[in-house]
């Protein structure tokens, strides 16, 4: 297990001052000035050398990204920050912003610095009105002691951070969404190329980092790439926060090792699975748009994003949504069908289309009341969006069902028997 | 998961105007942004609008917003049909999003969306005859670890919820109350029921 | 240039281009829905995958630009299975209505769907119902049939630049609607029924007339103002059922105003079928020959300087010259084409012309406007400023009452005070500038001294920047054959003045119908023209032709442009071809045109003005002088054009054009409501 002090997030659940006082009494804002003067790429270096892997689910490697903008730039740079937290069983973000704000504004800080930006908006969901209350305050904060604005910490770099509030949709959780969103339209995410490192925000370069992956990078700085690095496994180095909710005794969000056993993990911290171990049906193991995995590939696997690859799930988020025994599992899914549906931008066709029918069938699928050939059908359609689309929603509405059909097919066959019985002895 | 659903016809105001405190924070959001990209503050402004107009945004005040923001009206249009948390309709003075999604649901979100219809006498989408609530279904809010969550008027959540504790905190926002936002059960946060597992060498 | 190999053919492409425009070069189709090459790319539709090698997905060619050494395969079976599926999702949600559909026949969807989709359906579950929506009097609007590719709202927004049209709602709730359900507030808002791939934007006035295959197709050009569009009538039998642009890059490239495509219900409207004779007072219907009798009777022992001749704005050049010449045998020199008065002389050809032309608007990058309003005038020449001005660095600046262009204009003044000087500093950093007078500046009784005053304003080294917006189509044929005053003439002023005071007795109107009738005084009148309008309402004698629809003509556009308009069907009852009526006409006079057929016209025609010959083209017009000195008045512009729908004899005549200025009324009344 994480010792203790390894955990980078030190007030993830607020028993202490989030305000600055508390944030510096907790090693916050130490020494940043002499970071920021080590200059841009020792930070890009020191990063790349940590391992740390984007934390909004792609796990693209952050170092890497922020080396991506210009050496030089006539157009000013940005950082955009998402905090548009909003995939089903996600909820880490949310302590970071309302309990360490102050670790997320210095990381924007050094992340800047490190892609030579001016400034950085943090995009934060809508819903988390009260978080960017404080998120907000900490900035002011921040601006009052000099921390940022002009000549940051004394370091003579000028960098300004913005809260920016989003207002209720997940695709803006997409990186060219949330540009598009921050621009004063509709999320609907761009087409790439161009990226946005060559033209992203107001048509600057630009790097959208989720919030851990910012909020980390401070003590990584602090303490070393090679620190970070020593945690975990290889290419899958450091901590995650994880969020573990659904049918385990007690919920809770934790700050872990990565490729931690996902049955450790559970039991751990989150007071096991609601009736043991073995009353373990399935888990969703990185937020509600990585395919589901049975009890059996649940005893085993490692909570990382290459061993997860490996049983064609995916650490995603590292939301963990455990359903035990007693739970429809077709309907836990066909919800996130609902989900994906409501959620689709509406863009672009197989996206729009595809996942209006996805949830269809699945609701049919809930009682039974389909056909075998359909389930085959279901998962055409599923590879129909999968790829197919500007942006990853349509993936991320394809894979639960995909999950589902793999690994709970008898299950769905059985129902559509029962209502085939049923049905006979209605008309009968 | 029904949506917006239409209960009864409204009348669209005639006019809107932000008020002068208003207006000056919808200066202040302006100059978050470069110059000559005001329309990225259209969120904001919106936000602005429903809170000084009951809670919802009429057609008149996204004209004034596309004014304010030079640009025209069938882009704020736009952006406030596209973004759930904008009302484009009345809402009651107490706007009540249950979180239905399946970690919510995993964890008894019928229940307290049962709670709710019983206690209001309304269904999903609809507003109490003496405007005092709406119920609305809402995806996931992102407080999954304690769910089951409901959101107050767009701001305050209420969390890890149970029938009884939705029926309490019904009453007590009838009642002009506000309950303590945050966990109904009084568990520090987002830490386990019974207190963290980690962080506790840490002072 | 990079190269790409594509289905195994390897071509090379200018850098910048993209996957699906190379493989249009290549020659392989690529089908699409979203994509349409004078909107900007939305790369939704998702019709247009193909695959990439070592890409990990299909690739929408619409969006991609190509890169060196990409292979690209748009019939593999990757490929091709990510095209059926779209084609699937995009009917799942499509109504199964083709056969009341009046894209029936020319839809994309049900070409593209028989050639890429799957020859059946497997959705199980209801369709999408989606409300209709109010685009106004034009444009029919079925929303189930919508495929949401959004070529009308980027239209709108991006070419029409009126910000009227946008996608409502998210996901598959989404829908195209304007703001408050009013109709779309652009003279070229027609042209999203054209973009539309599907039958959810129709033709309102044609809606439920025809299917495509019972027309009979002619290429044409329009001349209800002087840009020269290019066009389609489509006809049956004797009527013409619509009218659609014909592809012109750099006319009207593929887009017309709303008033070429819908006037045309006004063909069939007020039609002059027959010769008509005013007896006691009113118009009675009479035969070619007693018209004929009754004009040489009323002509006989008339002196040429008591007769004159007006040419109207939509008389073809033919019917103008025959007239002229005409005119000329019976010793008159009283002609003009200028019925608005415009301070023009056919002296200098660049003196009149838009110089730059309509495709050199992309190459300028500055433009002043003295008393015009382009957008009333000329649509689509206001779509190009307006594409100028999307492309960047272009600054328009206007003499004249304050305009709404769809783009940032600087105003200048009201009126042409200070004329060279504020023009000359609003132009001074300009490398390529323009001038646009309009007829608002040349009516005026300054009007020579303002053309005098703008020659020179917009004129550098191997750019002529000077321009003159026209509204009549036949205005500048006539300029060119100098279908005005020859020595000692009379001008139009010339001629009425010369009415009221009884010096002239004999006038032949050739459709002229914009000119103060009541000053006609006394005098004989001819009218030979195709609608009963203010003309033929006040002739003694009516003489009916044809509309541009019903004949063979030469128009020549502000361009100085040469085009063929050519006949759809024939003109209706006893109306004939106007250069023919006026060859009958001199031989019943005694004084035979010295042509039988149109041909053996047009060969006089070029033989006496060689830029007659030189068809769609614009030849260089050599610069010389014009304008008149004098001083300018400093009184404000009045622009020519203030309903945009009612130009003419034959858009006056339109129910059509009568339901536009209406719907607009109304959206203005309410915009005054809501704002004020």
């Amino acid at each position: 297990m994480l010792a203790d002090k390894d955990r980078i997030f030190t007030n993830l659940y607020g028993q202490h001052d989030w305000k600055l006082a508390g944030a510096r009494a907790r090693g916050d804002w130490d020494g940043t000035k002499e970071l920021i003067l080590k200059g841009r790429d020792w930070i890009v270096n020191e990063v790349k050398a940590s391992g740390l892997r984007g934390r909004g689910g792609a796990g693209f490697p952050t170092g890497l990204k922020w080396s991506f903008m210009p050496k030089t730039s006539e157009r000013p740079c940005y950082l955009v920050i998402n905090a548009d937290e909003s995939e089903p069983g996600t909820c880490k973000d949310r302590d970071i912003l309302r309990h360490d704000p102050h670790k997320l504004i210095e990381g924007a800080l050094l992340a800047g610095v490190g892609m030579n930006a001016c400034a950085a908006y943090i995009y934060v969901r809508g819903e988390f009105y009260n978080e960017g209350l404080h998120l907000q305050a900490a900035v002011d904060e921040a601006y009052a002691a000099g921390l940022i604005g002009k000549n940051a910490c004394g370091s003579g770099y000028d960098y300004d951070v913005f809260v920016h509030r989003g207002a209720g949709a997940y695709i803006c959780g997409e990186e060219m969404a949330l540009l598009e969103s921050l621009e004063g339209r509709k999320g609907q995410p761009r087409l790439k190329p161009p990226f946005p490192a060559g033209m992203g925000l107001y048509g600057c370069p630009t790097t959208v980092n989720n919030v851990e992956s910012i909020a980390v990078a401070p003590t990584i700085l602090r303490r070393g790439g090679a620190w970070f690095a020593g945690i975990g496994r290889p290419k899958n180095e450091g901590t995650k926060v994880f969020c573990i909710s659904g049918h385990v005794e007690k919920p809770c969000n934790v700050e872990e090792a990565m490729g931690i056993p996902l049955k450790e993990l559970i039991e751990k911290h989150a007071g096991g699975v609601r009736g043991g171990w073995d009353n373990l049906l399935a888990i969703i193991p990185g937020g509600a748009s990585v395919p589901l995995l049975p009890k059996e590939i649940c005893d085993t696997v490692l909570m990382d994003f290459d061993a997860l690859r490996e049983v064609k799930s995916g650490l995603g988020t590292a939301a963990v949504i455990v359903m035990d025994k007693s739970t429809d599992v077709v309907k836990a899914i066909a919800r996130l069908s609902y989900f994906y549906k409501h959620e689709s931008c509406g863009q672009c066709t197989p996206c729009r289309e595809g996942t209006g029918w996805l949830w269809r069938v699945m609701e049919r699928m809930v009682k039974g009341n389909a056909t075998v050939a359909e389930i085959d059908m279901l998962l055409e359609v599923t590879y129909e969006i999968e790829g197919h689309t500007i942006c990853a929603l349509g993936d991320a509405a394809a894979w639960p069902v995909q999950g589902l059909i793999r690994h709970f097919r008898p299950e769905m066959e059985r129902r559509i028997a029962e209502y085939r019985k049923d049905a006979a002895v209605r008309v009968a | 998961m029904s949506g917006h659903v239409d209960t009864a016809p409204f009348e669209q105001p005639a006019s809107f105007a932000f008020t002068p405190e208003n207006l000056e924070k919808a200066k202040g959001y302006i100059a978050k942004y470069p110059p000559g990209r005001q329309a990225s503050a259209v969120l904001w402004l919106l936000y602005l609008a429903q809170d000084q107009h009951d809670g919802w945004v009429p057609r008149a005040a996204m004209d004034h917003i596309g004014g304010i923001l030079s640009m025209p009206p069938v882009r704020v249009y736009e952006v406030a049909s596209f973004y759930t948390m904008f009302n484009l309709k009345p809402v009651g003075r107490h706007y009540l999003q249950i979180c239905t999604t399946t970690p919510c649901w995993l964890r008894g979100s019928d229940q307290v969306v049962d709670a709710c219809k019983k206690k209001l006498g309304i269904g999903i989408g609809e507003t109490t005859p003496d405007k005092k609530f709406t119920l609305l279904e809402v995806e996931c809010l992102g407080a999954c670890v304690n769910a089951p969550v409901i959101q107050v008027n767009n701001k305050d959540f209420y969390e890890d919820l149970d029938a009884a504790s939705t029926e309490a905190l019904i009453d007590a926002l009838s009642r002009g109350e506000a309950p303590p936002k945050g966990s109904v059960t009084g568990r520090q946060t987002s830490a386990p029921v019974g207190g963290p597992t980690t962080l506790t060498e840490i002072k | 240039m990079p190269k790409l190999t594509i289905n195994g053919i390897e071509v090379e492409v200018p850098a910048g281009a993209t996957v699906l425009q190379a493989c249009q070069q290549a020659g392989v189709e690529v089908p699409h829905f979203c994509y349409h090459e004078r909107l900007t790319i939305a790369g939704n539709c998702r019709m247009c995958l193909v695959e990439q090698e070592k890409a990990p997905k299909p690739i929408a060619a619409c969006a991609m630009p190509v890169a060196e050494n990409m292979v690209i395969h748009t019939d593999s079976e990757r490929a091709k299975k990510a095209r059926k599926g779209v084609m699937e999702f995009l009917l799942i949600n499509h109504p199964l209505d083709c056969p009341i559909c009046d894209q029936g026949g020319e839809c994309d969807l049900q070409d593209q769907a028989m050639a890429y989709g799957f020859d059946r359906g497997r959705y199980q579950e209801n369709k999408r119902a989606v409300k209709d929506k109010d685009f106004g009097p034009l444009v029919e609007t079925s929303m189930n049939r919508c495929i949401h590719c959004t070529r009308c709202v980027r239209f709108i927004g991006d070419v029409a630049g009126v910000a009227d049209l946008g996608g409502i709602g998210r996901g598959e709730n989404m829908e195209i609607d304007t703001f408050i359900g009013q109709a779309l507030g652009s003279e070229l808002s027609a042209n999203i029924i054209d973009l539309c791939p599907v039958g959810a934007l129709t033709s309102k006035p044609y809606a439920f007339t025809a299917r495509p295959w019972e027309l009979r197709k002619t290429e044409s050009i329009d001349v209800l103002d002087a840009v020269g569009s290019n066009i389609r009538i489509d006809s049956r039998g004797p009527a013409v059922l619509r009218i659609l642009p014909r592809l012109h890059e750099d006319v009207n490239e593929e887009w017309i105003s709303d008033k070429t495509r819908f006037a045309c219900d006004g063909l069939t409207k007020r039609r002059l079928d027959r010769p008509y004779l005013r007896r006691a007072g009113k118009l009675a219907e009479t035969t070619w020959q007693d018209a004929f009798a009754m004009i040489a009777t009323r002509l006989k022992g008339v002196a040429g300087d008591r007769m004159a001749a007006i040419a109207g704005d939509l008389a073809d050049a033919e019917a103008m010259f025959a007239l002229k010449e005409l005119m000329a045998s019976l010793g008159s020199a009283n002609i003009d084409c200028r019925q608005d008065g415009a301070a023009l002389d056919g002296s200098n050809r660049a003196g009149y012309l838009f110089n730059t032309t309509i495709a050199g608007i992309e190459k300028a990058d500055a433009v002043v406007l003295i008393g015009t309003n382009p957008r009333l005038e000329a649509a689509i020449i206001n779509a190009r400023l307006r594409k100028r001005y999307l492309q960047g660095g272009f600054r328009v600046g206007a003499f004249g009452p304050k305009l709404d262009l769809t783009f940032p204009v600087t105003s200048l003044g009201d009126g042409p005070q200070d004329l060279v000087a504020r023009a000359t500093e609003f132009l001074k950093d300009a490398k390529n500038p323009m001038v646009i007078v309009g007829q608002g500046a040349l009516r005026r009784k300054d009007g020579g001294a303002i053309l005098a005053a703008a020659r020179d304003l917009a004129v550098r080294d191997g750019w002529n920047g000077f321009n003159v917006l026209h509204l009549a189509a036949s205005r500048v044929a006539g300029l060119d054959m100098g279908f005005v005053p020859g020595a000692n003439g009379r001008d139009v002023e010339g001629i009425l003045a010369g009415c009221e005071k009884g010096e002239i007795d004999f006038v032949y109107l050739l459709g002229a119908d914009e000119i103060d009738t009541k000053r006609l005084g006394s005098a004989f009148v001819v009218y030979q023209g195709h609608h009963g309008d203010k003309g033929a309402a006040r002739a003694d004698v009516v003489l009916p032709g044809s509309a541009y629809t019903e004949k063979d003509a030469i128009y020549v556009n502000t361009e100085g442009r040469v085009q063929l308009a050519r006949r759809a069907t024939f003109p209706p009852g006893d109306a004939r071809e106007d250069w023919a009526i006026l060859r009958a006409l001199s031989g019943s006079l005694g004084k035979a045109l010295p042509y039988d057929t149109l041909a053996a016209l047009r060969t006089k025609l070029t033989q006496a003005y060689p830029t007659f010959g030189a068809i769609d083209q614009v030849p260089h017009a050599a610069w010389g002088s014009f304008g008149k000195a004098g001083t300018i008045d400093a009184a404000a512009f009045v622009y020519p054009v203030t309903d945009f729908y009612h130009t003419d004899s034959i858009s006056r005549a339109s129910p059509t054009m009568d339901a536009c200025l209406a719907a607009r009324m109304e959206t203005d009344a309410r915009k005054t409501g809501t704002h004020g």
